[in-house]
């Protein structure tokens, strides 16, 4: 038996958004599948809306909706009727034209699945999985493929959906729709949870924060190639020529940090060509965690 | 997954109920039902394996000396034989590459997260498939008919009752290969089938057209069977009961397999 997932333990609860972040091939689909009832696990407990997904019925069915990772939608369909079939499965279904205009499904309703854009797809398929009105929402990966608009549009949709009280829980390995969705992360590596918390108690992680400090920074900023910088800042703020020009100062900066960097730079007749602070990310705690080799 | 506190549902959309309740359980049947075989119907090559070829065949045999001597006409012999390859078609070929695909772009998945479940969503398919059947044995039927076709009046309580036996069993048999091989498999596999059962599987042309050492064995086959019984049916107005406990075997036999062995994923 190939063990994929052991050793997660997790809950989400109403007017949520719990995301599962991990590397691919970390078990968030498998975790996220268990718990849709759509593989068997050889151990451990779920229960969704108080019932085990494994051995419940329609009636759970009808309050939950999924969206897979690969849609799950017949190629030969098209969106309308699709849409309107899968509503009929439910006895008191989102109404399909509301849902059609709201995802902009609209324009391309006479279009079979086979032909839609990756983003087209995934609006379809967050429709089919929003059209039992469910009480929890499954979403795998659900800004794959997505251009700018149709990600700004799912977004402000799915953070609707929190507030009006939905669960809501998602799985993705972009670092940057976790820190803007969710509510709560689980951090999942290896088939195991390694870390939890809000986006800010995950952003306060880390060796300089359990050192006693506050805020994890990182100065980047274009200059001359070749500057030896050794010793212009205390030990503990890392500075490295990342590439030929391109340097970044990362550790507990404050003002006089920055001030001190600026002496230097009048010192030296040095004007940087760009510079940006930026706060660490959860990108940054996800690598810092999970380490940085691929898998 | 730690328990949420039940009761109250999102705001989704106008008038949210406070409880989701799934359609009733005979809706959501009838609904795949009625989904799968308007998909089937609406499938360009779906339609020609399912009426073009059994009609080609038809004319072809009332015009070729296959059939001569087996019954009052060629087109007696003919029909029955015809409206097995339908229901071999629809149940086998067409529900199994149909089904593989399915399976390949994951909708078997979704639609089984859906209130719709696994059971409904295989009550969906066989409703479809006897849905589509109807369809073939009208137009075999009616086109038989206006050829010559004198069916045996007692023929037809049997004939029909043969007939879904015979679904049941293909569509067990096209399930069974297509939640256990690749869709390019199952097509490959379905295709082949297809025309060896028909052309030599005891269905169109009958065992006794056959050399005696395949006789028996095509006897055994589910394309024999049906074939045969269905001949006995129209032909003289018999059920064949060896030939139905054969169907009903190879029923129940690949639909245990395919409870067993069918791959969702």
């Amino acid at each position: 038996m190939l063990r994929v997932v052991s050793g997660v333990s997790l809950s989400a609860e109403r007017g949520q958004v719990t995301a599962l972040l991990g590397a691919n091939g970390a078990g968030k689909t498998t975790t996220l599948e268990c718990a849709q009832g759509l593989q068997k696990r050889s151990g451990g407990s779920i229960s969704l809306l108080g019932q085990d997904p494994a051995t419940a019925g329609a009636e759970l069915r009808s309050r939950v909706g999924v969206m897979l990772q690969d849609g799950g939608l017949p190629p030969s369909a098209r969106p309308v009727p699709l849409l309107r079939h899968i509503a009929g499965l439910y006895a008191h279904p989102w109404p399909v034209d509301d849902l059609i205009q709201r995802l902009g499904i609209d324009t391309f309703s006479r279009t079979t699945v086979r032909r839609l854009s990756g983003g087209q797809k995934q609006r379809l398929a967050l429709a089919a999985a929003l059209v039992g009105r469910p009480e929890v929402l499954f979403l795998d990966e659900p800004s794959a493929g997505l251009d700018p608009q149709s990600r700004q549009l799912v977004f402000e949709l799915i953070g609707e959906l929190r507030d009006a009280g939905m669960g809501i829980i998602l799985t993705t390995h972009l670092m940057d729709d976790a820190q803007r969705l969710a509510d709560y992360v689980y951090i999942i590596d290896g088939g195991r949870n390694v870390a939890e918390g809000t986006v800010q108690e995950l952003l306060q992680r880390g060796p300089a924060v359990d050192a006693g400090a506050d805020h994890v920074r990182t100065l980047t900023f274009d200059a001359k190639p070749g500057l030896d910088l050794s010793g212009v800042l205390p030990a503990d703020v890392v500075v490295l020529e990342e590439r030929a020009g391109s340097y970044t100062a990362t550790g507990t900066l404050t003002p006089r940090h920055l001030a001190m960097l600026a002496e230097w730079w009048a010192a030296h007749d040095v004007m940087p060509a760009a510079m940006s602070l930026q706060a660490r990310s959860l990108e940054d705690v996800f690598l810092d965690i999970s380490g940085k080799d691929i898998r | 997954m730690n328990p949420t506190p039940a009761g109250t549902a999102p705001a989704a959309g106008a008038g949210a109920p406070a409880r989701q309740q799934p359609a009733s359980l005979l809706r959501r049947i009838l609904l795949q039902g009625k989904y799968e075989a308007l998909a089937m119907l609406r499938n360009g090559e779906q339609l020609i394996l399912a009426v073009v070829l059994p009609l080609l065949a038809l004319v072809g045999l009332t015009v070729t000396p296959f059939l001569d001597g087996l019954g009052p006409s060629r087109i007696d012999v003919a029909v029955p034989g015809i409206l097995a390859l339908c229901a071999m078609s629809t149940a086998f070929t067409g529900q199994g590459i149909a089904t593989g695909f399915d399976r390949r772009y994951g909708v078997l998945r979704f639609l089984s997260t859906t209130p719709l479940g696994r059971g409904g969503l295989i009550a969906g398919k066989v409703l479809s498939v006897l849905a589509v059947l109807c369809l073939q044995v009208a137009v075999v039927a009616a086109v038989g008919l206006s050829l010559g076709w004198q069916p045996t009046a007692a023929g037809w309580v049997p004939g029909l009752f043969l007939l879904a036996l015979g679904a049941a069993a293909f569509t067990a048999l096209g399930l069974l290969v297509a939640g256990t091989v690749r869709p390019e498999a199952t097509l490959a596999i379905t295709n082949l089938l297809w025309i060896l059962l028909g052309a030599l599987g005891g269905i169109v042309i009958p065992a006794e057209r056959l050399p005696a050492a395949a006789q028996q064995i095509v006897g055994l086959l589910p394309s024999g069977a049906l074939g045969e019984a269905l001949r006995d049916a129209f032909l003289h107005g018999a059920l064949n009961g060896a030939a139905s406990l054969i169907l009903v075997l190879w029923t129940v036999t690949a639909g245990a397999a395919a409870i067993r062995w069918f791959k969702w994923n």
